[in-house]
């Protein structure tokens, strides 16, 4: 178990620059997993830590030593991949005790550290089967069990759930979830899936375009997005935006409006607005409540409605022609062409000074 | 879209009878036509008719046995030595030609003979040269198979990388595959002449201590000579083979494997090699069956000899059947090859089957 530090790490590929400087910090016994829309560079981080890319600048550290020039296998880590990556010509035994078998371990080594992974992974049953007898998810666990036998400082996860269809992939999650807390030890996690994200982490590191968008723990990226990509990312359905303009900057707060919104102040948040200027206004779909005929701050028009049994969602186009989605309570359903309106606490609002 | 056209069952067939006629009629029918001949005294061009001889012609090829000769002795039951004291021994011919006290050897030809204590024993055959070319024929499946298939595994491990100007040296060990083998014969008879490419190379790099020797003259070098050159010819496409068989294997696994710290030859034994099972198997068969049918080199470059140490199963075939015009002969050998070359197929899958 270790600190695994990166200081301004950068990679290119010729003249491509793809992880633009990136610090992130994670603590010993850490959970943190990287999300980001594809192509943003999580899973090229990964392999970098991981040591199956080069690093092109920047350090990286691993319990306290530069790695950066260091084999793959003597980084003290071990990585589950994304299509499993077991050896279909060798039974589960064999696949998990892989890496002993390359460091020539003793026999009885061998058997004590794959029978503690299959008790730990509950795949006792299993052991003598090839991989072309098992589902994905018993798959992905013979991964994960051999990266158990590795004994490592860091555990990396490369998107390990995409394979797997939903049902698994939330079994393989808490399963995951459960893992981290037997273990203790430092998991650094790739998905593109916010769900993941939100349900694992202890840390998230949000990603756009190979730079760090955000780090923080679930509930605070979720409650306090820093900018407009981190609010829309995360949360589901995600975050309404909405065009406003600022009528006026106070000493805590923003007023705004735009012609389906009645003026309201919502809190600036240290972050710089000039009166006239247009802004995004961000509200997410859970705090928008419905108002009666006339009530509300915002008013529109259902075109559709959605019953997902725990909530209905419900999707409005505002006076100005922009679309919101709202959810409500499992109950409350409204058929399309009626008039909205609706109310929400602007203390629960987001403003940002940019433009989408 | 379906027309008539399509639809017809009677159309399908009348598009499909060219090229059945044409496989049926030079495949298929010379197949069992083999098979007929073989049985016959049937010869390319006579004015007797055909008669039916049963398995007569597999007997002349096949029979062979072993002739055990005592040397000679005086009247007084010692034992005749000439000058440098080697024993005397019988002619051979005298057990073989008109001896009714021997007529399971009558017509036979000595092959080769061992001692055993004073005793002679002698390999007697009545179609000698068949029995050298199938020995010749096994003796060169034997160093061509695993030589051209892990030379190729080599040249695929070498070659399977991502480095700038890779694709030019594929077509270079490619090349060969590509030009003729008559052509590529006729040069490498160039390389290997007394006065060629070859005996120069050699005389520059000994100083001139190795003398220039006739490398297809001599039948103890004339069969190693070919196969090399063989084996440099078939290399590449087998390469290509081993290559194809390469790039199915995920990268993924070699990077499971990297972080585990495999070694280079710990990553070919764990992951390659497992992962080229198949393609193995593939080249395996495809190289002994192409060896069996060893004929162009021959062909083009010694005639089978000389003293019959290059002649194959397939150059005796056709030598049998055209040259000397005796097809039925030629018939048998083709059969016997093709049932050699099955039960090796056969025993080949058998080893290297799925467990």
């Amino acid at each position: 178990m270790a600190n695994v530090r990166l200081r301004n790490i950068r990679k290119n590929y010729g003249k491509v620059e793809v992880i633009k400087g990136v610090d992130i910090d994670i603590n010993d016994g850490e959970f943190v997993v990287f999300v980001g829309p594809s192509g943003c560079g999580k899973s090229t981080l990964l392999r970098m830590i991981a040591g199956l890319e080069d690093i092109t600048d920047g350090t990286l550290e691993i319990d306290g030593t530069c790695v950066n020039d260091l084999e793959p296998s003597k980084r003290g880590i071990a990585m589950v991949f994304q299509s499993y990556a077991i050896f279909p010509h060798m039974t589960v035994r064999e696949n998990v005790a892989f890496g002993l078998t390359i460091k020539k371990a003793s026999k009885a080594e061998k058997e004590k550290k794959v029978a503690e992974a299959a008790r730990i992974l509950q795949m006792e049953n299993l052991l003598d089967r090839r991989p072309s007898e098992l589902s994905g998810g018993q798959r992905q666990r013979v991964a994960i069990g051999r990266a158990i036998v590795r004994d490592p400082k860091v555990f990396l996860f490369d998107e390990p759930l995409s394979n797997l269809d939903a049902a698994l992939r939330m079994d393989m999650r808490m399963e995951i979830g459960k893992l981290h807390q037997d273990l203790g030890a430092s998991m650094i996690y790739v998905t593109h899936d916010q769900v993941e994200a939100m349900t694992l982490a202890d840390k998230i590191v949000v990603l756009k375009d190979g730079q760090v968008m955000q780090t923080g723990a679930p509930m605070e990226l979720y409650h306090e997005p820093a900018n407009l990509f981190v609010a829309g990312f995360l949360g589901a359905p995600s975050m309404n935006f909405m065009d406003v303009t600022v009528n006026a900057v106070n000493d805590t707060t923003v007023a705004v409006s735009n012609p389906s919104l009645d003026r309201i102040e919502v809190p600036h948040k240290g972050r710089p607005f000039t009166v006239g200027q247009t802004a995004t206004l961000g509200v997410r779909p859970q705090y928008l409540q419905p108002a009666g005929d006339g009530a509300g701050k915002l008013h529109g028009k259902v075109i559709l409605t959605e019953r997902l049994g725990s909530e209905t969602v419900i999707e409005v186009v505002l006076a100005d022609g922009s679309k919101i989605i709202a959810a409500l309570a499992e109950d409350s359903i409204q058929s399309p062409g009626t008039a909205a309106n609706f109310d929400f606490d602007p203390n629960r609002a987001h403003i940002f000074p940019e433009t989408r | 879209m379906a027309s008539k056209l399509t639809t017809s069952n009677r159309a399908g067939w009348a598009f499909a009878l060219p090229g059945f006629g044409l496989i049926a009629l030079f495949i298929v029918v010379p197949f069992f036509f083999a098979f007929y001949l073989s049985l016959t005294n049937q010869r390319l061009i006579s004015p007797n008719p055909t008669e039916f001889v049963g398995l007569e012609n597999y007997r002349n090829l096949l029979s062979i046995s072993v002739l055990s000769i005592e040397p000679e002795v005086d009247e007084t039951g010692a034992l005749i030595r000439d000058a440098d004291g080697n024993l005397a021994y019988p002619r051979v011919r005298t057990f073989t030609r008109d001896n009714p006290d021997y007529p399971q050897y009558a017509g036979m030809r000595e092959w080769f003979r061992w001692h055993s204590g004073d005793t002679a024993k002698v390999v007697v055959a009545t179609d000698v040269v068949f029995w050298k070319s199938l020995r010749n024929t096994l003796m060169f499946v034997l160093v061509v198979a695993p030589v051209q298939g892990a030379l190729a595994l080599g040249l695929a491990l070498l070659i399977n990388q991502k480095l700038r100007g890779i694709n030019i040296y594929r077509a270079i060990y490619f090349m060969p595959v590509v030009v003729s083998i008559v052509v590529v014969s006729l040069l490498w008879r160039f390389l290997y002449a007394e006065e060629g490419l070859l005996n120069s190379i050699l005389s520059a790099f000994s100083f001139g201590l190795f003398e220039g020797r006739d490398w297809l003259g001599d039948e103890n070098t004339a069969l190693g000579a070919i196969k090399a050159m063989s084996i440099w010819q078939a290399v590449g496409f087998h390469m290509v083979i081993w290559l194809s068989g390469l790039q199915t294997i995920s990268p993924t696994l070699y990077e499971a494997a990297s972080i585990e710290g495999a070694s280079k030859w710990q990553t070919f034994r764990y992951v390659t090699w497992p992962g080229l099972r198949n393609t193995a198997v593939l080249v395996l068969i495809v190289i002994t069956m192409q060896a069996f049918a060893l004929f162009a080199q021959i062909d083009v470059m010694t005639n089978g000899g000389p003293l019959d140490s290059t002649t194959t199963v397939v150059f005796q075939a056709v030598e049998r059947g055209y040259g000397k015009q005796d097809i039925s002969g030629g018939s048998a050998i083709s059969v016997i090859l093709f049932l050699l070359v099955l039960s090796i197929s056969l025993i080949q899958r058998y080893l290297t089957r799925e467990k």
